[in-house]
């Protein structure tokens, strides 16, 4: 049975369904947005090391030009290091039935006749190969769905300038390559890039590596310092052309979804907090206005004898029913947008198996954050409730003083119709309810603005990269670095119109303690596709004195032009040699350092050597281009920037799409649950006055637009501070999505403000038009027989 | 103390037969029961009764408020019975003032303002200064209503109401909730409208000492007027006895 506080509860409840809903919403929000962060961040983290483990993930990578077998064991001394593989690992040219341009790919040889120790395979169909049969292969799952293969079915490569035809006898899935990116290409195309393997005795003799390796992966001990077996295993695979191992940390596929979690986390620290904030306010807006409502009911419980914490404990059951209905609300919605998410994680990395994470836990935080956040936002007005004497409680409140605005005195009507005054000096009358509801409101607007910004940001990083600076069809990289004649060769090819060399090599770059392995990149004179360009966009040539860092390398340097660099050049026998900054560039991919081409060769002490060669390509004539790369054994890949870039731009703004409906949604929200909700506080303060003015003989437009410029003014104002506030975001989503992979240049249109304002304007009006219909239905009589 | 009697005897309210009935769920509540009634111009008229007689519900229906469940009213030539929620609109606008026991004063609007909220929409109307100055207010045109005694705040809705110069001024127990002497003061005012202006008057009270000032009193019982007397001698408000 029902206490009759308790049926009052209910009531109230009832009579403001309209109101709690609008709050729910908003709270609903805050809750979702924390289990789908939260939730999908442990999914992820929990499916990726679940798989780490199953498959034995490697910690350290080495790679060296050729080295022998049987430095296996002296690897495996190395104090830290569990267990060791010697591989081949090489890239492959595929010549598909089903593709126009070649494709290219990454080979990587298996143990022969045992299971290997490290980075062991997921297998989803088929087999390993049999290393008895040179032609079989096991491919990486997205290529082979990519390619509709099976077991069974065949494939062209090029390996080593040989063409081969290959069976596919297994379908895996590798922890090496959750994430896998082709060479030139900024998104995984998992058509033009595959990952295959192979018996290692095969892949040796194709690749005239019989008792060598020229990559190798080891396991360590829980308790081992990376650092230091890193250092050893240079010290090792130094003679035998190694670039200097790495850690798990800077492997791509790893650093990768490092990238995406730490953006999830992110997630999870800013926006459900903003949600939770606003609804936190508009349930203090929403008590606050009951109670002054009911200070004499109020003061009438207490005078019969209801306790303080009794009367105090009724308001704060109403504020907890409200977040439970939102807390329902966003749980539902998380948990089905959190699988929905880590499905989409699951399909756009490769894991074989997702693990959902959404404990019981998860809800139990979400919950009590959210009612947390609610009640501080209710302690005010339940103390008030708690602190009110009873017989203070029963006279009636003081009656509202209003100021006048600024030195206006009766004149100032020649301004402002009285109309206007009445909702200017209500709007200041409460300044701080008036400016939360600003900001509450500009927040939508900022919300939209981070969401939507992204699409500017990321067509100037389209224009930069392909247009600006990368602005050859086609890269082509040599099996070796060749002399200059290969480019002319290259600009021989049917359909090349022009060729331009370039040369990379692995370096290690030192300042003070500050390390970095980067690729060193030669950058002519006289090149035209490709460019660099300063940090003002604004085309530059490497002085022939000294090195162009992109503003990342630069800052994770912590050098200045003028600062001179130790670099350790890690494919000429680690020799060191001084060199300094001659300027910061502008680098949106990767980290990157250009240096003359002259200079290039004058320290790498080889004479003129290229690497690979970018390419303009004919249209016309691009099948015979094909042709002729899959034939020419020095060309080892061919990144085709075209397909790159539609790849880029379809992938990019699919998943910003999504992310678009999500904002929108939410922004919509938020701004209808502060409108709404501040509308209908303001009706309820002042029903009596309206009334009173219809009374008089004003028309329902009229009354309303007292109502309406309030809301008006609040939107309008909440329009800059929106766009700052939008602004902070995207400053703070860049710096997050920073990463040694991509760095988002911060561009935001005027469109996209204005795009902003409107939705939030629209659905402000939306929200106005819905508490007019309720001013069009005031009870005139009803309100004059009643005291305020 | 004898005054002027109404300058005509023309009705600017003609009421007949009207009748109100409420209904909330089963129960019906028949406010007004068959009523006829005639309100000169210029006229000075007091509806006195018990609670619950139906006094405001007329003062409603004639006021443009709300409308009769069956009756006519004509307002001059206006059938008012037949008017659209718009042309209420209209017509409260245009012609009637308003006066009520709690004073509906905006309080975000100055005294000033109050009265030139009503002025600024009208179509002659008086300067707020001039309408404030009739009710003696003139000294405290800038002040904001909360800063106002009760008194002061009536007298600036009477200020109010008659800035426009409505043709008729309806109030709704206007010293209902002031005492004595705050309420003569209130009382003075509206004689003197009702005197200076010609504004016709029809005023609810509870209190009977009231009707001495009127040309006319309704006695309300029961949803009907039970009888109607004409003073011969008008009393001066400040002779009421409270
Ligand atoms: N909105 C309403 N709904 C139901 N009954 C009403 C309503 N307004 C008034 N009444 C009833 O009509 C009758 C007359 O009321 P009213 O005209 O206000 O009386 P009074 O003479 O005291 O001003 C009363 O019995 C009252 O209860
Ligand atoms: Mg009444």
């Amino acid at each position: 049975m029902l206490s009759v506080l308790d049926r009052k509860l209910v009531r109230d409840l009832w009579r403001l369904w309209a109101q709690i809903i609008a709050v729910s919403l908003v709270m609903g929000c805050g809750v979702m947005t924390l289990i789908l962060a939260l939730g999908s961040t442990r999914s992820l983290e929990e499916t990726r090391s679940a798989f780490y483990e199953r498959s034995q993930f490697a910690s350290v990578f080495a790679t060296v030009t050729r080295a022998p077998l049987h430095l296996k064991n002296r690897i495996a001394a190395i104090d830290g290091v569990a267990a060791v593989e010697l591989r081949v690992v090489k890239q492959a040219i595929l010549d598909l039935e089903d593709l126009r341009e070649p494709a290219s790919g990454i080979v990587v040889s298996l143990p022969d006749h045992r299971e290997t120790n490290v980075n062991r395979l997921y297998v989803r169909q088929g087999r390993l190969p049999d290393p008895s049969r040179p032609r079989e292969v096991a491919v990486v799952e997205t290529f082979a769905k990519a390619h509709g293969f099976t077991p069974g079915d065949r494939f062209k490569a090029i390996m080593n300038g040989q063409k081969r035809e290959l069976e596919i006898v297994g379908v895996v899935l590798s922890a090496e390559y959750i994430y896998a990116i082709g060479p030139g290409d900024m998104v995984p195309d998992e058509r033009r890039f595959g990952i295959f393997f192979m018996s290692q005795k095969v892949l040796s003799a194709i690749y005239d590596l019989d008792g060598a390796f020229n990559n190798a992966i080891t396991t360590t001990r829980k308790d081992a310092g990376l650092k230091s077996i890193v250092e050893d295993l240079d010290a090792l695979l130094e003679p035998y052309g190694g670039t200097g191992a790495i850690e798990r940390d800077d492997q791509t596929s790893h650093a990768f979804l490092d990238a995406e979690l730490s953006q999830l986390r992110g997630m999870a620290t800013v926006i459900p907090p903003v949600f939770l904030f606003i609804s936190a306010f508009l349930v203090n807006m929403i008590l606050s206005r009951l109670i002054a409502l009911e200070r004499e009911q109020i003061g009438l419980l207490k005078a019969v004898g209801y306790s303080n914490i009794a009367v105090g404990w009724h308001y704060a059951k109403l504020v907890v029913a409200i977040c439970c209905v939102g807390i329902v609300l966003g749980s539902v919605a998380g948990t089905w947008l959190g699988r929905g998410m880590t499905r989409l994680y699951g399909e756009f990395f490769s894991f074989p198996f997702l693990v959902f994470s959404q404990g019981a836990d998860l809800y139990v935080i979400a919950s009590c954050v959210t009612i947390a956040s609610a009640l501080l936002g209710a302690t005010n007005a339940i103390w008030t409730t708690v602190a009110l004497p009873p017989a203070v409680a029963m006279r009636p409140p003081a009656p509202t003083r209003y100021r006048r605005l600024a030195n206006t005195g009766a004149t100032s009507l020649k301004l402002f119709s009285p109309l206007t005054t009445m909702a200017v000096r209500h709007l200041i009358r409460w300044p701080l309810r008036s400016f939360l509801t600003i900001f509450g409101t500009s927040l939508s607007v900022g919300l939209l603005v981070t969401a939507l910004f992204s699409f500017d940001s990321i067509d100037h990083m389209i224009d930069t990269i392909f247009f600006q600076t990368q602005r050859q069809d086609a890269t082509l990289t040599f099996s070796s670095s060749l002399s200059p004649q290969a480019v002319l060769a290259a600009a021989q090819l049917p359909g090349v119109l022009q060729a331009e060399g370039f040369r990379t090599s692995a370096v290690l770059m030192r300042n003070g303690h500050v390390e970095k392995t980067l690729q060193l990149a030669s950058q002519s004179k006289t090149a035209l596709l490709t460019r660099v360009l300063d940090v003002d966009e604004l085309p530059v040539t490497p002085p022939s004195g000294g090195l162009l860092l992109s503003e990342r390398v630069a800052e994770q340097m912590s050098v200045r032009p003028g600062t001179i660099l130790e670099l350790e050049l890690l494919e000429q026998q680690n020799r060191l040699v001084h060199i300094p900054v001659v300027g910061v560039v502008q680098g949106m991919v990767g980290l990157t350092a250009y240096i003359d081409e002259q200079a290039f060769d004058r320290i790498m002490m080889t004479g003129p050597r290229v690497n690979g060669a970018h390419i303009r390509t004919d249209h016309d004539q691009l099948d015979a281009l094909y042709t002729a790369v899959k034939e020419t054994p020095s060309i080892a890949s061919i990144a085709l920037l075209g397909l790159s870039r539609e790849r880029f731009r379809a992938t990019i703004e699919e998943n910003i799409l999504i992310s678009v409906m999500v904002y929108v949604t939410l922004a919509v929200i938020i701004t209808f649950g502060v409108i709404y909700n501040s509308a209908r506080i303001q009706l309820s303060e002042r029903a009596r006055e309206l009334a009173s003015l219809r009374v008089f003989g004003f028309t329902r437009s009229e009354v309303s637009s007292v109502l309406l410029t309030e809301l008006g003014i609040i939107v309008i104002l909440a329009q800059p501070l929106g766009w700052l506030l939008g602004y902070g975001f995207a400053v703070l989503v860049t710096k997050g999505f920073e990463s040694d992979l991509f760095r988002i240049p911060l561009i935001i249109n005027q469109s996209t403000y204005a795009i902003s304002s409107f939705v939030v304007i629209a659905a402000g009006v939306l929200s106005a038009l819905l508490v007019r219909r309720r001013v069009d239905r005031l009870d005139l009589i009803s309100v004059l027989k009643t005291r305020e | 103390m004898l005054m002027d009697s109404p300058n005509s005897t023309k009705p600017v309210f003609h009421v007949e037969d009207l009748t109100k009935v409420y209904r909330t769920g089963d129960v019906e509540v028949r406010a007004l029961n068959g009523v006829d009634m005639d309100l000169y111009e210029g006229e000075m008229a007091v509806l006195l009764g018990p609670s619950g007689s139906g006094k405001s519900t007329l003062l409603n229906i004639i006021g443009g408020l709300d409308e009769p469940t069956s009756g006519k009213i004509w307002f001059k030539d206006l059938e008012l019975s037949s008017f659209s929620q718009s042309q209420l609109t209209r017509y409260r606008r245009d012609h009637v003032g308003f006066v009520f026991q709690f004073y509906n004063l905006i309080p975000s609007l100055t005294a000033w303002e109050n009265v030139a909220l009503i002025t600024e929409v009208s179509p002659a109307p008086m300067k707020p200064e001039d309408a404030l100055a009739m009710v003696d207010l003139e000294d405290r045109m800038d002040h904001f209503p909360a800063q106002m005694s009760g008194g002061e705040q009536q007298r600036v809705a009477i200020a109010r109401a008659i800035a426009k110069r409505p043709e008729v001024l309806l109030c709704d127990e206007p010293t209902g909730a002031l005492d004595s002497q705050t309420g003569i003061i209130v009382l003075e005012a509206l004689n003197r409208i009702n005197t200076e202006l010609g504004t016709s008057t029809a005023i609810i009270t509870h209190n009977a000492g009231i009707q001495k000032i009127a040309h006319r009193v309704f006695s309300f019982l029961d949803g009907k007027i039970s009888s109607v007397v004409e003073n011969d001698i008008r009393s001066a408000p400040s002779e009421v006895e409270w």
